[in-house]
């Protein structure tokens, strides 16, 4: 079982350093230009922020491998970094270890809700190599409307990569997924 | 598929070769793995053959926007789509580190016999069952081969498929949702299924090859056919439950390793090469 501080750590590795930590903070407000609720850092999608004497250098963890927010991540790091003063800003995208949606962060999920996109319920599991069987067991997703579990998945693939849609048979409304990844 | 990020391979422009239009230095592509990683030359040729079997499907995948069945089938075979283009940049932009070529250079400027992409992501869209036969294949082949490629002893290989294993996992559960609502759905729908499934199999057999390069690559890359009997075991209960067999017959001659392949990939890379050809180093 992993601990509270322990999954924060993790998911948003703050610098121990001032100097690098004071340019997180300002990092760390750049949204996610799909979901203007969340930021890189509620995202976890913000790995590292470094200030060397004549240098920023800033690395990123893409959430989908073909995300195409991720050029705008790394653009408007850049401009805010920028306008608070910071040279030769440099943005890196790295891979490993992989994202996932348990990097988000409660207030996050609490913030998506909120702006009407149901949080990811659940765990990341990576299943093992082997027969798939066709039917997965999901946990019910609940409507950020009306708060129902009656609702039902109406495509797995929703309006980005992270998202699937849904649909409340209670408040009938169709609402977006953050899916588990 | 270009962008901005830094990187650390120097720049490489490509002139037109009449003149006629200015070339600005080509923007450089991403850094996608910490630190100056840069593939061996065997590793660079593993790395293209992956990098080229998503690029190829994530391009056909694309033609079905706005003519799949239902919406929901477009926004799915788009997001598929994306998925694949992001494996794909990433495997091909290692394997452009060992020749000092981007992701783009390798994706638009080389012709069909420098592609070493595998016959099945070639095969025509088809109807819809024909697609669905073919993404049921290859994400179920893609899911093995990146699960066991997360160990695999080159760093940035491994990163790359410990993020794609998670994505080609969701590849193949759509795929398999579908196999099941075509075969089980109307006489119509099961007699497709079935004629696109007998159509694609014979492109199986070149999926699990051992070419020779295999041989190079202990530890690093897959033996194809170390993952034939995972396909089989992980498609066998869906096959079941559809009530479909796996087809009998003959084997397609395959070759794509080595840059031979069907009059299928040139019609791809023309439509796929236009743009970038006709303005080289245009961006938007």
């Amino acid at each position: 079982m992993v601990t509270t501080a322990a999954h924060e750590a993790i998911s948003r590795p703050r610098p121990a350093d001032a100097a690098s930590l004071a340019a997180w903070i300002i990092a760390a407000q750049v949204v996610d230009p799909e979901i203007p609720v969340l930021t890189i850092e509620d995202l976890g999608v913000l790995r590292s922020v470094r200030v060397t004497s004549d240098a920023v250098a800033v690395t990123l963890t893409p959430t989908y491998s073909g995300c195409p927010a991720m050029d705008a991540m790394r653009d408007d790091v850049l401009a805010v970094l920028a306008s608070a003063g910071y040279e030769n800003v440099s943005v890196r995208l790295v891979l490993s270890p992989a994202w996932t949606t348990d990097w988000m962060s409660e207030i996050g999920k609490a913030k998506l809700r909120e702006y009407g996109i149901a949080a990811p319920t659940g765990h990341a599991t990576v299943r093992s190599s082997g027969p798939a069987g066709p039917i997965r067991l999901k946990m019910a997703v609940k409507c950020p409307r009306c708060s129902s579990l009656n609702t039902r998945e109406l495509a797995h693939f929703g309006s980005t990569s992270c998202k699937s849609l849904y649909e409340c048979r209670d408040c009938l409304e169709p609402f977006d997924y953050f899916k588990v990844l | 598929m270009s962008n901005h990020f830094e990187a650390d391979v120097p720049a490489s422009g490509h002139e037109d070769e009449h003149g006629h239009v200015a070339v600005d230095v080509t923007t450089l592509d991403a850094e996608l793995i910490e630190g100056p990683s840069l593939a061996t030359p065997d590793v660079a040729e593993y790395a293209l053959w992956l990098g080229d079997d998503s690029l190829i499907l994530a391009q056909q995948l694309g033609a079905w926007i706005s003519r799949a069945p239902e919406l929901e089938e477009d926004v799915a075979l788009g997001n598929v789509a994306l998925d694949l283009i992001g494996h794909a940049r990433s495997l091909l932009h290692y394997a452009g580190t060992a020749t000092n070529r981007t992701e783009d250079d390798l994706a638009y400027w080389r012709t069909e016999p420098d592609f070493r992409s595998l016959h099945i992501v070639e095969q025509p869209n088809g109807d819809f069952a024909h697609t669905i036969a073919r993404q049921f294949i290859v994400s179920h082949y893609l899911f093995e081969l990146y699960s066991r490629l997360r160990a695999s002893a080159d760093e940035t290989i491994a990163a790359i498929a410990a993020k794609a294993v998670k994505e080609v996992d969701y590849h193949r559960d759509h795929s398999t949702q579908w196999v099941l609502r075509l075969a089980q759905g109307t006489d119509e729908s099961r007699h497709r299924m079935i004629t696109a499934l007998s159509d694609l199999w014979p492109y199986v057999e070149e999926i699990f090859r051992d070419d020779p390069l295999i041989d190079r690559l202990e530890g690093i890359a897959v033996r194809p056919s170390s993952l034939l009997p995972a396909f089989d075991a992980a498609i066998a209960p869906v096959l079941a439950e559809a009530e479909l067999e796996v087809p009998r017959g003959f084997v397609a001659s395959g070759g794509g390793r080595t840059g031979k392949h069907s009059e299928h990939l040139a019609f791809l890379l023309a439509e796929m090469q236009v743009l970038t050809r006709a303005h080289p180093g245009a961006s938007w």
